[in-house]
């Protein structure tokens, strides 16, 4: 039996319809990523998986039982709330003190669980927001563009423990993400969203698909594109620790406009 | 012992702090200061309706406190900014409640009373409804610390651990409005705010957790009670500003001391 399925949900915010009519099923274990445009509802698209906006049409079917680790886009912890990591992880409670530290390891910091969370970097923060998103042994984690703010390298290497976190759990994996190369490599299965399901299958047959290439370009060009949009990414991470790469004179116009 | 009006005005101001140390670390983690301050206000208008129903200020404060904050709670996000919705419904209730109060020319009330406290005038009847709300306030929040705080933290998370973040803050609402009528006779409504704010304030450096941040909160808000109280007596100067005076000091001095730890 799948884990989670969608029979034909739609998404409305006011008049605005975000998602229609989408149907889709996540089996155990499997690797499943959402590609798609800004404002194509893939944030809306989780959301309505965990129940925080209501379906305006169509059904959202839980495994009975299932356990959803999610990590959520973007974290603000305001400064006023003092939180250590370990406590944290330990919300919403009843997490014993040894699960926690082996979430850490999963996740790969193992070291943090005195730290502050104010006083975390970007990748370290990622990493305790998987860990939390796996303390209950979920059987499925929900990943909203959770590489957001990491440079390419840091994204690259969140991803990877993501391959080795299924591996390891067996817990299946539903994923947005922008960054479509590393997309590819890692999912079983692509969903390329666009208000609705636009196309869907293996990474290699979703980017031959004429809809996909209608959203993300074709062929070469395709691949160029998201390369320079790539290296746009790197950027923007090394921006706070130094230069230590070479950029070219676009990106240094760039800086000098920061 | 509760013969002395000394002892009974410390136990109020003790009991007062107990409700308002974590609830009022909420109220600054969820950056709803100015919501608290307008709950408070609008329990002005309560007093007065209280008076002219002849019904009990306490359960009268709390029924406009709370439908004062159910209404903002339930309007926002639908044309006005919270602040606006918040200026525009606090500054109205305290108005219209001045004016209900000026009609009620049978009952000499003091306004003042109600608007700046009198912990020197609590009776034991008082205590036991300032004590049975704090108990209530500190229980109700006990119960759902963990939920309260994931929806604090992040809506969508708490969704997906199961709680509904609109219930948690329905019941951080409710424990608003028992808060402030309890505290109305210990501060008044003017000064409600402070209770809530500055003990949590000055307690945010000193602490590692939110539990200890809500505990050394209950500390320092039971220490400027008790000093403040003393301070009154001892200066002849008013009792509830004077606690919050105390509070301020405590806060002035924990942020001085973290900041010197900084940068030493």
């Amino acid at each position: 039996m799948s884990l989670i399925s969608l029979r034909g949900l739609s998404v409305r915010y006011g008049a605005v319809t975000v998602l229609h009519d989408v149907t889709m099923e996540i089996a155990p274990g499997e690797i499943v990523t959402v590609v798609g445009p800004n404002g194509s509802g893939k944030t809306s698209l989780l959301r309505a998986i965990i129940g925080a906006v209501a379906p305006a049409k169509g059904r959202v079917v839980h495994k009975p039982g299932l356990r959803i680790g999610y990590v959520p886009q973007r974290l603000h912890i305001d400064p006023t709330l003092p939180m250590t990591v370990e406590r944290f992880l330990r919300l919403p409670g009843g997490t014993p003190k040894g699960a926690c530290a082996e979430a850490l390891e999963t996740a790969g910091v193992p070291d943090l669980a005195r730290r502050q969370m104010s006083g975390l970097s970007g990748g370290q923060f990622q990493r305790v927001l998987l860990a939390r998103a796996l303390i209950n042994r979920p059987d499925v984690i929900l990943l909203d563009e959770a590489t957001q703010g990491l440079d390419q390298p840091g994204s690259a290497a969140f991803y990877r423990r993501i391959e080795e976190v299924r591996r390891e759990t067996g817990c299946a994996v539903l994923m947005i993400s922008h960054e479509l190369h590393v997309v590819m490599s890692a999912s079983d299965r692509v969903i390329c969203l666009n208000g609705h399901v636009c196309c869907e299958g293996t990474p290699e047959k979703v980017s031959s698909a004429p809809e996909y290439r209608a959203l993300f370009g074709s062929g070469t060009g395709g691949a160029l594109a998201l390369y320079r949009h790539d290296h746009d990414h790197a950027h923007d991470g090394a921006c706070d620790h130094g230069h230590g790469h070479d950029h070219g004179h676009g990106h240094d116009q760039t800086e000098a406009a920061e | 012992m509760l013969d002395d009006f000394m002892m009974r005005a410390t136990l109020a101001g003790l009991g007062v702090a107990c409700a308002a140390a974590p609830l009022g670390s909420f109220v600054v983690w969820r950056r709803m200061a100015y919501f608290g301050d307008a709950t408070a206000h609008a329990a002005v208008l309560g007093v007065a309706l209280s008076l002219a129903l002849q019904i009990s200020v306490f359960a009268g404060a709390m029924a406009v406190a709370l439908v004062m904050a159910l209404t903002v709670t339930l309007l926002t996000g639908r044309g006005y900014a919270m602040d606006t919705l918040l200026g525009v419904l606090a500054h109205s209730a305290l108005a219209f409640g001045l004016v209900a109060v000026s009609f009620l020319s049978g009952i000499r009330i003091d306004l003042m009373a109600y608007l700046f406290g009198d912990i020197l005038a609590v009776s034991r009847t008082d205590l036991a409804v300032i004590w049975g709300g704090a108990a209530l306030v500190v229980g109700l929040i006990g119960w759902r610390w963990s939920g309260l705080l994931t929806a604090t933290l992040n809506e969508d998370l708490a969704h997906a651990s199961g709680i509904d973040p609109k219930r948690e803050k329905l019941i951080l609402t409710l424990a608003l409005a028992i808060t402030v009528a309890v505290a109305i006779k210990v501060v008044g409504v003017l000064l409600i705010a402070a209770m809530l704010i500055i003990p949590a304030a000055a307690a945010r450096p000193l602490s590692r957790t939110p539990e200890g941040m809500a505990l050394t909160a209950a500390v320092l808000g039971a220490v400027s009670a008790v000093a403040g109280l003393r301070a009154a007596y001892v200066f002849d100067t008013p009792a509830g500003p004077s606690i919050v005076c105390v509070a301020a000091l405590c806060f002035a001095l924990t942020s001085l001391t973290s900041s010197v730890w900084r940068s030493g």
